[in-house]
């Protein structure tokens, strides 16, 4: 899910970038220095796991987990997003540094939005925990899907066919998405809870 | 993992001040991103193309690095002239094709790929720890630059942790499916890579707290800016914004 270079319009890049930068922002307020390197590793694994394909009927898609990134880190989600985004488009140039603004907005905003939304679902009982990770991880990347569409109509209308058709890809890797994300909430509650609340834990 | 492919070399390009060539990138790619039209795109397509030749890169990589860019484009180029508004329309059969739109993608592919050029050319062809470090210069904030740098130097050693268990798994005659099993299997390997992440970033930062950290790695290297650095700067960023008057 990432838009290319040269595809936007003017407006929308700028648009894309500001917002991002706000978002930057407030992460980097949130993110004590005890808690820089938590941040990093964290988005690290991250990174290595948009390097792993998962089948999905008679293709795969590699993971994204950015409702994952969101409720472990909050705001901090915007610049471990971007990070991982800027590293993406010098090394192997997928998706690109103009549209760094748009596609880390897009990805991180869903990201704290279900930050706020199903994070508290974690901190209950088992089958909570697993129905906020599941909707967590899979409206992440609807909401993702729909920002990166309403980026490529505002851009020009004629695009409308593309944006429809990025969201229609998006929603079985959505419900695959969510799946994972449900399981890992589960997991890392039962063998180290204290991931889910890494702010609290450092020392 | 080899991720910095285009980062050996000698070329001039190569040689550059890295906050001269991030500098004269974010104007190339700026203008290139806002020009319309076809001849504007062409134009900074060519001079992409100019620059990627002074930077003597790998040619097989590079060419596989521009092929899967233009996957995106490809999306694009069958959607858009079927439904951009155009009075002029070529016919084939039942569908409408619209002369404005194929110009429109053109365009487009124009752009993409005159940037995706020089990325390679200017960016990627510095080390992504040399870039982190003319970024600290260029006023992006120190917080962010620490992150970034931890963040990659960690992604090979978390790397090397999912080999690890995937190899595990693997040994364990596991087959990756469309089934339950399938993914509740890729959410453990992930939450082990999260708990080992972790644990790692304790550890990270309890070293860093012995060696006195302050929130900001000090600099050990400095750059210096020589004469063929400012000539670069002044010729290249000339050229960008003449292509764009």
């Amino acid at each position: 899910m990432h838009i290319s270079e040269g595809v936007l319009s003017a407006p929308t890049l700028i648009a894309g970038a500001v917002l991002t930068f706000i978002g930057i922002a407030i992460g980097l307020r949130n993110i004590g220095n005890d808690h820089i390197p938590k941040v990093a590793v964290l988005s690290s694994a991250f990174f290595v796991a948009s390097l792993i394909h998962v089948p999905i009927g008679p293709s795969s898609a590699h993971l994204v987990l950015n409702g994952l990134v969101g409720m472990l880190l909050g705001w901090a989600a915007f610049p471990s997003i971007f990070i991982s985004l800027l590293l993406q488009a010098v090394l192997f140039q997928f998706g690109g540094i103009t549209t760094l603004g748009v596609n880390t907005f897009a990805m991180a905003m869903p990201a704290v939005i279900c930050h706020y939304l199903f994070r508290k679902m974690f901190l209950r009982g088992k089958n909570l925990a697993l129905l906020g990770g599941f909707l967590g991880g899979s409206l992440s990347l609807i909401i993702a899907a729909l920002f990166i569409g309403i980026a490529l109509v505002e851009t020009d209308k004629s695009l409308f066919a593309v944006a429809g058709t990025v969201l229609a890809v998006h929603l079985p890797i959505a419900l695959v998405e969510g799946v994972i994300t449900a399981f890992v909430v589960v997991y890392l509650k039962k063998v180290k809870p204290e991931v889910l609340n890494w702010k609290k834990n450092s020392d | 993992m080899h991720l910095e492919v285009f980062s050996e070399g000698s070329s001039p390009i190569h040689r550059l001040d890295p906050r001269v060539k991030i500098i004269v990138f974010t104007i190339f790619s700026i203008l290139c991103a806002t020009s319309t039209g076809l001849k504007t795109p062409f134009l900074y397509l060519s001079y992409s193309i100019c620059l990627i030749l002074l930077a003597r890169v790998k040619l097989r990589p590079f060419l596989s690095r521009l092929f899967l860019a233009n996957f995106f484009i490809l999306f694009i180029w069958i959607f858009i002239p079927l439904f951009y508004s155009g009075n002029t329309h070529y016919s084939i059969g039942p569908l409408k094709i619209s002369k404005e739109g194929v110009m429109y993608a053109l365009s487009i592919t124009l752009k993409c790929n005159g940037i995706i050029i020089a990325t390679i050319a200017l960016l990627s062809t510095s080390t992504v720890f040399s870039l982190a470090h003319a970024l600290s210069h260029l006023k992006v904030p120190i917080k962010l630059i620490t992150i970034f740098f931890l963040f990659y130097r960690y992604i090979t050693v978390i790397h090397l942790e999912y080999l690890k268990i995937k190899r595990a798994v693997l040994t364990r005659g596991f087959i990756a499916r469309t089934n339950l099993h399938t993914y509740r299997t890729f959410a453990y390997i992930m939450a082990g890579l999260l708990i080992k992440s972790y644990e790692r970033a304790e550890e990270i930062y309890r070293a860093m707290l012995c060696r006195g950290f302050k929130g900001y790695f000090p600099l050990f290297e400095h750059f210096k800016i020589r004469k063929s650095d400012i000539i670069f700067f002044i010729v290249a960023n000339s050229i960008s914004i003449y292509f764009w008057i």
